[in-house]
Formats: C-alpha cells, sequence, structure tokens
C-alpha cells in the first residue's frame, strides 16, 4: 500500500476567498494580523495504483483545470509566506470530503469499491505571510478554523510534506465481559459511574434485584447465560432507561407546594396529566364533531394528521443543545438531519421532507465577559450552528422557510438549539395505511445507511486522557447530509414499491434503542451484531448495539422483499444489511457470533424503571415597575430597531436555502425589497394545486423571570397569532372543514431536581416547570390544538468547577395549521398608500419583561397576559376579515410592540405611515411598546375600511394611514410622541448583528 | 407529446420543481435516477429535452458538480459506453440540455458549456461567490437580445426576476480569447443587472461577482443551457417575494411565474420540430 498527498493549489490569480476570510476574521475577532493568507486542499490518498495513475486522478479528476495547480507528495513552496496552518480531521471523524473523492477515484478507475474502510482524506493546508507565533497559529486553528475535539492541527514554518494519515487503529480484543451485580449501594453506584450508565441508586438496585431473582437466575441458566449480566445489557438499560429515552421526570411524581397559599397538590406525571391528557380531550372533541384528522399521537417517531384523502403530514421538533456547545457545527448539522429522520421512519416510512424550521437561542455575540474553561464564545457557537443548519438543510434539499433567534446571555453557556421538519407521506401505500406500523413474527431487521463508529458513545463523557493518536473520536458527531439524503430517495422509492414494511430512525441510543422500541410490537428480537457492518475493526458487541452513528435508519422487510430490496438499494449506493429478525419470545436477543452479548426481558426493560419523586415549592417572586420618566420614544425605538431580539436576521436567514422544492409562499422575508420580517412560513404541499401549511414558533423566555405561566401562555398565542396574521383559520372540532392544527411543545429547562448543595433553587425551578405545564394544558384545550409530538431536555446548565450557567426555563411551541388556498394569505408588509391602518386587539400596560424595559436595564412585574376568550374572538374576526379580502396587511406584535410592527410593515413596503392616538389610559410609553398579546397591525384599502370596521367593532382601533413619504410619525393625545425617517429605523434595523 | 428528462440521485434536490414545470406545460417529465441510465435500464435517447437540475451532487464536495462530470466524463455505462459520448449523440440530434444550478456546474465542469473548442475541453468554472458564502436571494436578469438559444427565444421578454441559492456561482473564464468569443457569440445568455436592468457588479444585485455579470451561458448552437438562478422555482407567481404587492398593483395579473417562459419556449419549440 502507498501513501500519496495530492495537494491543490488555487492559480494565482484565482481569488482566494477563504484565505482573505481567515485574514479578516483573524483581524476583526482577535486582532491577530497574518498578512495575506493562501489556503490549498490536501488530498492523502493509501492506494495500490501506481505514482503515474494517482498523477493522473488528480490531474483529470480531482483538480478544476481553471483554479487549480496539483503538486503531489511535495508541498508547495512560496517564499513569501512565513508560517503555516495545516487543518485536518482526528481518526473516526467523518470526512465526506474524503468520501466523495473515493466515489470519483472508483469512477475515474471504473472499479467497485466497498464502502468501508476510509482511504483518502482531506485537509486543508494555509500559507500564512506574516511572522506569527506558534500561540497564535495555534490559537487560530482551534478557534476560528476548527475544533480540537474534531480537528487534527499543525502550525509552524512551512512544511515540505504531510505525514499525518488519521487511520483508525483499535487495540483491544473483542470479548463479552460479565459483571457482578451483588452488590452493595456504593459499589452500585460506583459501578454506574464507571460504566458511564448515568442511572441513580434505586434504578441500580433494580437491575441488581432482577437478576438476583430466583426466576431471572432459572432461566438465564436454561438458556446458557451467565447468571450476572453482560456489558451489553448493562448497557442497553443504561441506555433504555436514561433521561433522554424514558423521560423519568416528565413521569416523576411531583409534590407541588405554593408558598403564598399553602397548598399542596401531588402530580403523577407531568407528561400525562397535562401533555397527555389535553391531547386526549382534543382527540375526543374532534371525534365527536366527525372529524378525523388526528391519525396517531405520541407513539411513534412523529404525530401523523390528515391533508385530505391522499396524504398525511408528519412532523417533529427536537433539541440539540449539549452537542451544540461543544462543536456548534456538527451538533447543530446533526440536530437538523437528525430531526429530518424521525418524521421520515413514521409508520411505513417514506414520507418526503417538506420543510425544516429552527429557533435558536445564544448568548450575545458582543458578549464581553469571561469564559470558563471549555465554553465557547457565544459568536462562535453561533456562527458554527447556523452553519451546520445551512448545511443540513440546503444539501438535504429541504427549504428552512421559517426559524427565529432568541438572545439572552444565560444561553452563553448552552446554547439550544431547536431543529424540526415536516414531512408529508401518501395516505396509503399500495392500499395499506402509511402511518400504521406493522410488524410480523419472522420479518427482517434491517440496517440502512451509514456504518457503525464509536460515534455517540457515552456522548460527552468520554474521557480525553484514554485515547491516544489513533482512537476514533466519539464526543462529538458530524452528520453526511448526502449520505442520509440518497437514504431518503431511497426509502421513498421503496416506500411507494411497497418493499418496507415498516421503519424507524436510529437516533439516539442507536440500535438498542431503534430495536428495542419495534421488538415491542412483536414481543421479541434475535439480533446478529456480528453481521452489522462497521466503519473500522475493533468495536466491542456493546458498542455496536448502542452506538449513535449518523444516518442509518432500521426497516422491517417480509422475507420474500429482501432481494428485490437490495436490488434498488444498490441502485440508490445506500448499503443495507439483514442483522436479524422479529419473534415473539418476549426478549431481546442479541448475539455476536457464537456468543449471546443479551438477553433481555422486553418487559423488565420497557417498564421496569422506578419512578422518580421530586419537589416543587412556588413562591411569588417579589417585583415591581421601574417608573420610567422623560422617556425619548425617537431613541428608544431607533435603539429597539437594533436590538438583538427585534433586529434583522438576515445575514443568518439568506445562508438557508427557504425555497427549495418552489413550493415557498411565504418566506422569512419578503415585499418589494424582499426585506420585509414575516411572521409565519406558509408552503404549498404539492404543484398541483393551492392547499399548503402554514408555520409558526413561539417563545419568549424572559417573560418566565416574572412568570412562567404567562411565559407559557404567552409563547402559544404567540404561535397562534403568528399563523392568524399570516391568514389561518383557528380549528373548530364541530365544524368538518378540514383544517388541522397540530403543535410541537419542547421544554428546555435548567437543572429541576432539588439538591442541597449542587442545586439549592431546584423546588422553584421545577414549580416554574408545573406551571409551564398547565398554561400548556390550558391553552390547547382552549384552543382545541393537538399536541401531536414534543421532546424535553432537563439539564441545560453548563458547569465548571464551582460555576454554573443555567438557562432560564424555556418553552418552545411550535405550530402548523393547514391553509386551504395559499393564494389567499397575508403578508405584513404595507401595500398603497392611503391605505388604513388599525391597530387590532388590546394594549395593556405590560411592559414587564419587555425589550423595552430591556434598554433600561430592568425587569418590571407587569408581564403579559392571555386573555384567551378576547383572543380567540379576535382570531375568528380575523379570519372573517381574511375571507372577505379585506386585509392588505398584517403584522403580529410582540417584541417592542406597536411601534416595532409599524416601523417593519412601514419599511418592508417602501412606505411610511401617520398614526394618531387620541386618548390614552396607559401612557405613551405603554402605547407604543407594550408587549401585551393577541395584537396586530393591519392596513387595510380604504374602500374596505367601513366592513373592516364594522365586523371588529371594540376590537379594533383606526390608528392612522400609510403613507408615500420616508417618514413615521405618531402623536398621542395630540403630542407627537414619534417623529423619524423610516429608512433610518430600518437602517439601524439591519445592522443588529453586523456591528 | 414532448418528452423530457429529469435526472437526479446523489444529492441532486430540485428534480420535482423541474418535472412540475413541465408537467404544468402539459408535457411528459420523467424523474429518473442517474444509475438507471448508467445501467441502460433507459436512455436518453428516448427523450426530447435533458434536465440536469439544482442541488448539492456528492455535498459540493472537491467543488461543486466535479463529482457529478467526473462520473460523466469517466464512469462506464453498462454497456462500456460513456455518459459523456451519449451526451454528444444526443445533441447531435438535435436535441436540447438544461441545467440549472448544480446542473450548470455539471455542465461546465464536463465542458458542454460555452465548449467553444468543440472537444469538451474546460472553458470556464463556477467557483466561490465573492462574497465568500450561500445565499438565497432574488436578483434580476436580462435576456440578451438575440441570443442563440430556444430556451430564451420569446422576444417578448427582455428580462425576469428570479432566485439565486448558491455559495459557487462566480464564472471564471479561462482566457480573453474565450472571453472573446462568449461575447462576440451573445453566449453570454443570462445577465445580472440592477432595478433598472442595466447590467450590474454590484453585490446584491450581482449575487457571486461573476464575470461579464454572467447568471447563464449556452453553447453556440444554443442547445445546450446552464444559468445560476432557478427558473424552476418560480414557476407560480406566489415564489415570488413580492407576489401580494404584485397582485395589488394589477389584479389581473397572471398566476404563472416568470421563470416558467423558458419551460415554455423550449416545450414550443421541440413540439413545433416534431411536428414538422
Amino acid at each position: 500500500m502507498n501513501t500519496y498527498t495530492i495537494q491543490l493549489m488555487l492559480k494565482d490569480n484565482i481569488p482566494d476567498v477563504s484565505g482573505k476570510a481567515l485574514e479578516q476574521d483573524a483581524k476583526r475577532y482577535f486582532q491577530i494580523t497574518t498578512g495575506s493568507v493562501r489556503t490549498s486542499k490536501i488530498f492523502t490518498i493509501l492506494s495500490e495504483k501506481t505514482k503515474i495513475e494517482i498523477r493522473d486522478l488528480a490531474e483529470q479528476s480531482l483538480k478544476d483545470a481553471i483554479l487549480h495547480d496539483v503538486y503531489m507528495d511535495y508541498l508547495f513552496i512560496d517564499p513569501a509566506f512565513q508560517r503555516h496552518l495545516f487543518m485536518a480531521k482526528l481518526p473516526g471523524v467523518t470526512d465526506d470530503e474524503g468520501v466523495s473523492a473515493q466515489k470519483t477515484y472508483a469512477d475515474f478507475f471504473n472499479i467497485d469499491i466497498e464502502s468501508g474502510e476510509q482511504f483518502i482524506f482531506t485537509g486543508e493546508y494555509y500559507y500564512i505571510e506574516n511572522m506569527l507565533s506558534d500561540d497564535d497559529l495555534k490559537f487560530l486553528g482551534n478557534e476560528l478554523l476548527g475544533n480540537p475535539l474534531i480537528n487534527h492541527i499543525e502550525f509552524g514554518k512551512l512544511k515540505s510534506k504531510i505525514e499525518y494519515v488519521p487511520t483508525v487503529l483499535i487495540k483491544s480484543d473483542v470479548r463479552i465481559d460479565h459483571i457482578d451485580i451483588d452488590r452493595s449501594d456504593d459499589e452500585l453506584l460506583e459501578l454506574s459511574k464507571n460504566m458511564l450508565l448515568s442511572l441513580d441508586l434505586k434504578e441500580m438496585q433494580t437491575i441488581r434485584d432482577h437478576y438476583l431473582n430466583d426466576k431471572t437466575k432459572t432461566l438465564r441458566k436454561r438458556i446458557g447465560m451467565s447468571e450476572v449480566p453482560t456489558d451489553c445489557e448493562l448497557e442497553v438499560l443504561g441506555q433504555t432507561w436514561s433521561e433522554h429515552c424514558k423521560h423519568k421526570e416528565f413521569n416523576a411524581i411531583i409534590t407541588y407546594k405554593d408558598l403564598d397559599t399553602g397548598e399542596e397538590k401531588k402530580i403523577d406525571s407531568l407528561f400525562k396529566t397535562y401533555i397527555y391528557n389535553s391531547t386526549k380531550i382534543i382527540r375526543e372533541r374532534f371525534e365527536k364533531g366527525g372529524n378525523d384528522w388526528i391519525l396517531k399521537v405520541f407513539n411513534d417517531n412523529a404525530g401523523v394528521v390528515k391533508i385530505d384523502d391522499e396524504s398525511v403530514f408528519i412532523w417533529k421538533v427536537e433539541t440539540h443543545n449539549s452537542p451544540s456547545a461543544l462543536d456548534p457545527y456538527g451538533g447543530a448539522l446533526t440536530g437538523i438531519v437528525g430531526v429530518n429522520r424521525d418524521p421520515m421512519g413514521t409508520g411505513i416510512g417514506g414520507g418526503k421532507c417538506l420543510f425544516n424550521t429552527n429557533v435558536l437561542c445564544f448568548g450575545s455575540p458582543y458578549y464581553n465577559g469571561e469564559l470558563l474553561e471549555g465554553q465557547l464564545h457565544p459568536r462562535r457557537i453561533m456562527s458554527g450552528v447556523v452553519k451546520g443548519i445551512e448545511d443540513g438543510g440546503n444539501k438535504s434539499g429541504i427549504p428552512t422557510i421559517n426559524g427565529s433567534i432568541v438572545f439572552d446571555d444565560r444561553f452563553r453557556g448552552k446554547p439550544l438549539v431547536y431543529c424540526g421538519t415536516a414531512a408529508v407521506m401518501p395516505m396509503y401505500y399500495n392500499g395499506k395505511p402509511s402511518w400504521d406500523k406493522p410488524i410480523d413474527i419472522g420479518d427482517r431487521i434491517v440496517m440502512a445507511g451509514g456504518r457503525i463508529g464509536k460515534d455517540g458513545i457515552h456522548g460527552a463523557t468520554f474521557s480525553s486522557l484514554e485515547i491516544d493518536e489513533h482512537s476514533p473520536r466519539s464526543a462529538v458527531q458530524i452528520g453526511s447530509p448526502i449520505t442520509q439524503k440518497n437514504m431518503s430517495d431511497f426509502m421513498e422509492k421503496a416506500a411507494r414499491s411497497g418493499l418496507l414494511k415498516s421503519s424507524t430512525d436510529n437516533g439516539a441510543g442507536g440500535l438498542s434503542s431503534s430495536i428495542g422500541e419495534l421488538a415491542e410490537i412483536t414481543g421479541g428480537a434475535v439480533v446478529e451484531l456480528d453481521k452489522a457492518p462497521l466503519k473500522y475493526h475493533g468495536l466491542q458487541p456493546w458498542e455496536i448495539f448502542v452506538s449513535e452513528s449518523q444516518e442509518r435508519m432500521s426497516f422491517v422487510i417480509e422475507p420474500d422483499k429482501m432481494d428485490a430490496l437490495s436490488a434498488m438499494a444498490k441502485d440508490y449506493e445506500v448499503e443495507i444489511t439483514d442483522i436479524g429478525y422479529f419473534t415473539n419470545s418476549g426478549y431481546l436477543d442479541i448475539r455476536y457470533k457464537e456468543e449471546r452479548a443479551a438477553y433481555l426481558d422486553l418487559d423488565f426493560m420497557h417498564n421496569a424503571v422506578p419512578k422518580k419523586q421530586m419537589e416543587a415549592e412556588w413562591k411569588t417572586p417579589k417585583l415591581q415597575e421601574p417608573g420610567i420618566v422623560d422617556a425619548d420614544y425617537n431613541d428608544i425605538l431607533m435603539k429597539l430597531m437594533g436590538s438583538l431580539n427585534i433586529c434583522s436576521k438576515d445575514p443568518v436567514i439568506r445562508v438557508y436555502d427557504h425555497e427549495v422544492k418552489g413550493k415557498t409562499v411565504i418566506k422569512p422575508l419578503m415585499g418589494e425589497n424582499g426585506n420585509a420580517p414575516q411572521d409565519a412560513g406558509v408552503i404549498r404541499i404539492n404543484h398541483k394545486d393551492f392547499t399548503g401549511v402554514a408555520v409558526s414558533n413561539g417563545i419568549i423566555p424572559r417573560y418566565g423571570d416574572i412568570d412562567a405561566y404567562e411565559m407559557s401562555a404567552g409563547s402559544f398565542d404567540e404561535a397562534v397569532r403568528q399563523i392568524i396574521a399570516v391568514g389561518g383559520k383557528l380549528p373548530d372540532p364541530n365544524e368538518k372543514d378540514g383544517i388541522f392544527w397540530t403543535v410541537n411543545d419542547n421544554f428546555c429547562v435548567p437543572d429541576s431536581l432539588y439538591d442541597e448543595k449542587k442545586n439549592p433553587d431546584g423546588k422553584y425551578k421545577l414549580a416554574q416547570l408545573v406551571q409551564m405545564n398547565e398554561a400548556l394544558y390550558d391553552m390547547t384545550t382552549y384552543f382545541n390544538i393537538p399536541l401531536t409530538s414534543g421532546k424535553d431536555s432537563m439539564k441545560n446548565d453548563f458547569k465548571k468547577g464551582k460555576v454554573k450557567i443555567s438557562v432560564p426555563p424555556t418553552i418552545l411551541y411550535s405550530m402548523v395549521a393547514k391553509i386551504d388556498d395559499v393564494r389567499k394569505t397575508i403578508t405584513s408588509d404595507f401595500k398603497e398608500a392611503g391605505d388604513v391602518i388599525y391597530q387590532v386587539g388590546k394594549t395593556y400596560n405590560e411592559l414587564g419583561g419587555s425589550e423595552c424595559y430591556a434598554l433600561f436595564d430592568v425587569l418590571g412585574a407587569n408581564v403579559p397576559k392571555v386573555r384567551k376568550e378576547d383572543a380567540k374572538r379576535i382570531y375568528d374576526k380575523m379570519a372573517k376579515a381574511n375571507e372577505k379580502e379585506l386585509i392588505a396587511s398584517a403584522h403580529d406584535m410582540s417584541d417592542g410592540g406597536l411601534a416595532v410592527a409599524l416601523t417593519e410593515s412601514a419599511f418592508g413596503g417602501n412606505k411610511g405611515c401617520k398614526i394618531e392616538i387620541p386618548e390614552t389610559e396607559i401612557g405613551a410609553l405603554a402605547e407604543l411598546f407594550s408587549e401585551s398579546h393577541s395584537r396586530f397591525v393591519v392596513s387595510v384599502p380604504e374602500k374596505k375600511a367601513k366592513a373592516f370596521e364594522k365586523l371588529f367593532a371594540d376590537d379594533c382601533r383606526q390608528l392612522g394611514q400609510v403613507t408615500d413619504e420616508d417618514n413615521m410619525t405618531v402623536f398621542i393625545e395630540g403630542i407627537e410622541a414619534i417623529n423619524s425617517k423610516v429608512r433610518d429605523l430600518q437602517e439601524s434595523w439591519s445592522n443588529g448583528l453586523r456591528k | 407529446m414532448v418528452k423530457a428528462l429529469v435526472v437526479t440521485g446523489f444529492g441532486i434536490n430540485c428534480e420535482e420543481e423541474m418535472a412540475a414545470a413541465y408537467h404544468l406545460l402539459g408535457a411528459e417529465a420523467t424523474i429518473l435516477h442517474l444509475n438507471e441510465l448508467f445501467q441502460e435500464r433507459d436512455s436518453i435517447h428516448n427523450y426530447d429535452i435533458l434536465n440536469f437540475p439544482g442541488g448539492f451532487s456528492f455535498g459540493d464536495d472537491i467543488g461543486s458538480a466535479k463529482v457529478l462530470a467526473n462520473k460523466f466524463k469517466f464512469k462506464k455505462m453498462s454497456s462500456g459506453k460513456l455518459f459523456i459520448d451519449e451526451i454528444s449523440q444526443f445533441l447531435k440530434n438535435g436535441k436540447y440540455i438544461i441545467g440549472v444550478c448544480n446542473g450548470f456546474q455539471a455542465l461546465v465542469k464536463m465542458g458542454l458549456l460555452p465548449n467553444i473548442g468543440g472537444n469538451y475541453g474546460q472553458e470556464v468554472t463556477l467557483t466561490n461567490n465573492a462574497s465568500g458564502k450561500f445565499e438565497d436571494r432574488w436578483v434580476h436578469c436580462s435576456i440578451t437580445p438575440d441570443n442563440p438559444t430556444p430556451f430564451l427565444s420569446d422576444k417578448n421578454i427582455k428580462g425576469m426576476d428570479l432566485p439565486v441559492r448558491h455559495g459557487e456561482g462566480k464564472l471564471i473564464i479561462r482566457d480573453e480569447e474565450i472571453k472573446a468569443c462568449i461575447i462576440e457569440n451573445k453566449l453570454n445568455v443570462l445577465t445580472y443587472t440592477d432595478k433598472d436592468g442595466n447590467s450590474t457588479t454590484d453585490y446584491p444585485a450581482n449575487p457571486n461577482g461573476s464575470e461579464l455579470n454572467c447568471a447563464g451561458l449556452c453553447d453556440v448552437s444554443g442547445q445546450v443551457f446552464g444559468l445560476m438562478p432557478h427558473p424552476e422555482a418560480y414557476l407560480s407567481l406566489y415564489n415570488h417575494p413580492d407576489w401580494a404587492g404584485k397582485k395589488r398593483t394589477n389584479p389581473d395579473i397572471s398566476e404563472d411565474g416568470e421563470g416558467m417562459s423558458i419551460f415554455k419556449n423550449i416545450v414550443e419549440k421541440v413540439k413545433n420540430k416534431n411536428e414538422v
């Protein structure tokens, strides 16, 4: 085997865009002056081919004839440059570009290659003009170009050769270990800790008692298993009983004390009490009214609702917070391609992804405080996460039609990265309901997609001390959108051809989770782990079973369809492997060659996890209003427009493809100049008719500092009103209009398990979580919007030594509603001068937690409250007004209140406005900036104004008129409060993220 | 019936809307995985128009559409033929090819555009945007008058708004000689312009810094047409970011998008040819 190095050097006359970017960013963010920078691409090739053959490959297929010169084995030397930086991947880290180069290698030489071990590795070699110190070079490598968790970095004076080859070599023997479980409590806890099982004492005792039970002993003896558990069995239990999979805290028994009133209550499972029950009630109401569009909730990868008689809608929103804190790019990329697999693996599977959405919570990119060891700067987290979402969505060909970013410095330790995906499946595949998940005894278990490596095993807890230069890195994972795209194309075809019987995704917990769950359907499964395809040799059986290597699905296939499926997989270049079959033995039977790696009672595995007990204590915080006097409203508005939570997200939005597939009708930015921010995304289902869906996200964590209930209720209202703003119509159980609404709840909270020392305010945090759930129940059942999927993430704290940075308790409601005719949707920008402007909904003195107060660095007390009866009446009227085509523009009022909504509508339409509020009961500051819920700024053509006013009556007030001038004036009680050039306000808005 | 073939696979992702364009025009569109063509279960010669849609074939690795172009140039089909030779025959038979975005990049990198030398040598390339990043935004394009391609033959249409969605759309031309030939033969058929229709180097109206402010090229015969903006993403009025404003100004505006004209032109051309 020969090792060749190919260097592709940009020709002198070609602008070096990445070199320039490094030069600029080094100066801008770190004040390091690199001088000129040149970049080059390195391919390290392990091959039996001759040097001449590899040179031909490089000259004819790797280089671009216009752009590159090829250097082979020896690197190009440019005497004008003093230093170099070389960035490559650590062993075992996804190198997609290397894989693509291998495909070109195979095509060029016309040979077949196994999709097994990697033999082409890529890297970047940078030439740096100035004589930077090693420390500076290393710093740039670690902070700007890569991440020590995934990258191999070399630096110093110019080199003549690259020697680094990231092959994976694992030295340990492959074997199944047996672990004595008959231990004392202390020893059990130590075992849990040493094996990184994350199980508490009660759970460990439950496992011990199970193995010490005579019945278990007898059975294990009969089938030839050791009396004590295998490593694989403990790992599977650790995985199955993890917080991530069993949601132990959402299922805990909570004692809730209200210290204000002295009342106490017991809540047996937040999930069951609030989430499950609300949806059950709503489903019953719709079914009673003759509406059967809720097809599946809670018992698959994602919920399913009916669009029409031909197709169903599936969607799921999840978080990927911890991985994004470690490696923002890989974490977010894996987050988005990971959540794609949920709708793809629902029911029979093979749904076609329709859109992505994402909501991101970061610390300020301008944060200049201290950073703890291992903590990345918020700006870096943000740029990495955005790049990950960009690649994950764009390379998969899924439009990112809607999203939001929330800034709060409490997210600087752990960012929140919410990723969501919707898909559409035909209602039936060859007459079979697509959302069902049938499995019969004897059906084959087939793994498809990427190969298995050590990726994600025990996540971030993997200690860096245990690894040498050839150990595969497992702490962070980088997704491969192209591997997954091939697989999703394949699944779509296989499902339509009737070859897939059922499918599920391999995400967290890998095969252990996916097969463990599918096996419950028939009541057993046999898995032959030695058949599973590996990225490299040397994985332990338990590692194969729990690995979280990405881009994998598990299929259920009838034995006689295997040949047809294999042939199709070959066409799509997707690797599929038969790794076992389903039984009704009651056991998960995991084999490795002649041995059994695990033989687990499914009932024990899924139902024996002990219930947690938790304590919550509520005490209303003592807060007061600040009493701001002599405010300069023009100045406040100008600052608000440029503030992080309100300013334009254009630099982020534009890197996401929001219109691939050609069905997006309302994109994040619209209007004459393409800069009018919109409230909800709208996309068509197909190219044939004009049916579509609207998508929105409601999230307002800062209100939770005053009142967690109102924060949750307000976030819900925000999501509803955004859909109403674009022309949605509320669901009605008694009307057979086929309009479906679905909501995904996503809780992200700090550690809420009380511990006297480690978490002294845990009881208060849990009380906040309870209140958030109470609001969720009240809102969903009031509006009849079912929770079809959801997720919770319970430990969003970044800890180092004694310092803990905790996120504020946060809930995201992601909502989708069916739109009958997308041609009747409404955008936010003012359309024509002379149109009459109205405020719909009432403003209260509710500046508590507002963006306005945040400018003054005060919290306040009057948090916006949801008045749901008013809200519903107003939303119904909005739908009626839209039906009658009365509305020219509608914009939801949220962050920054009326003044901000008016400004956005004005510059969005290249217009101005004249506003007069003749009287006020709440004062100018509240009129302009209060964030009361359930309100809109609406513009109406003059000739329709009368009809509009008649319909809305007391629920609207006329504010003024749209003008053609570059000016916005607001008079309150005859006094000029605002008089600003719209263009100046827009400028402030545009530059918020560009400072 | 006019028959369009839309190829897919390996990360191509605009096949659905590309096919929709033909369906909406009453033509026949078949979406086929490239491996089906390499296995020779079907042939491009059974179709009139060959479409290379946009997407991220092979993740843009090694350079956008590079791995795909290599496949067309080097990988033998099951009978031992090369795909590029099939394409050459397809063109000799007087048929048409369009490549959008990643498809355009593939046409350029396998030497089909502009192919002034006639030997499929690479004469131009499409590489990193001057901005250094991927961007999705709408641009104005003008159509070069009297250009040779039937895809842009409608003389009533001087220009159109279209979305661009790419990170590697900057056209770089090998040398002055090629550039002169492109200009002389009016092969730079689509140009980024400002709002008033003037060719522009200014970002973001020119989103990538292309030489000649070029958004699309054709070959000398006009049979092969490639462009970075996405006409298949503007089949409907409701794709446009200002559809609501346009509709307010002109309540009777057509519900077709401007991108539709490109497909309409070629379908008409083939229809007329088939009837003769």
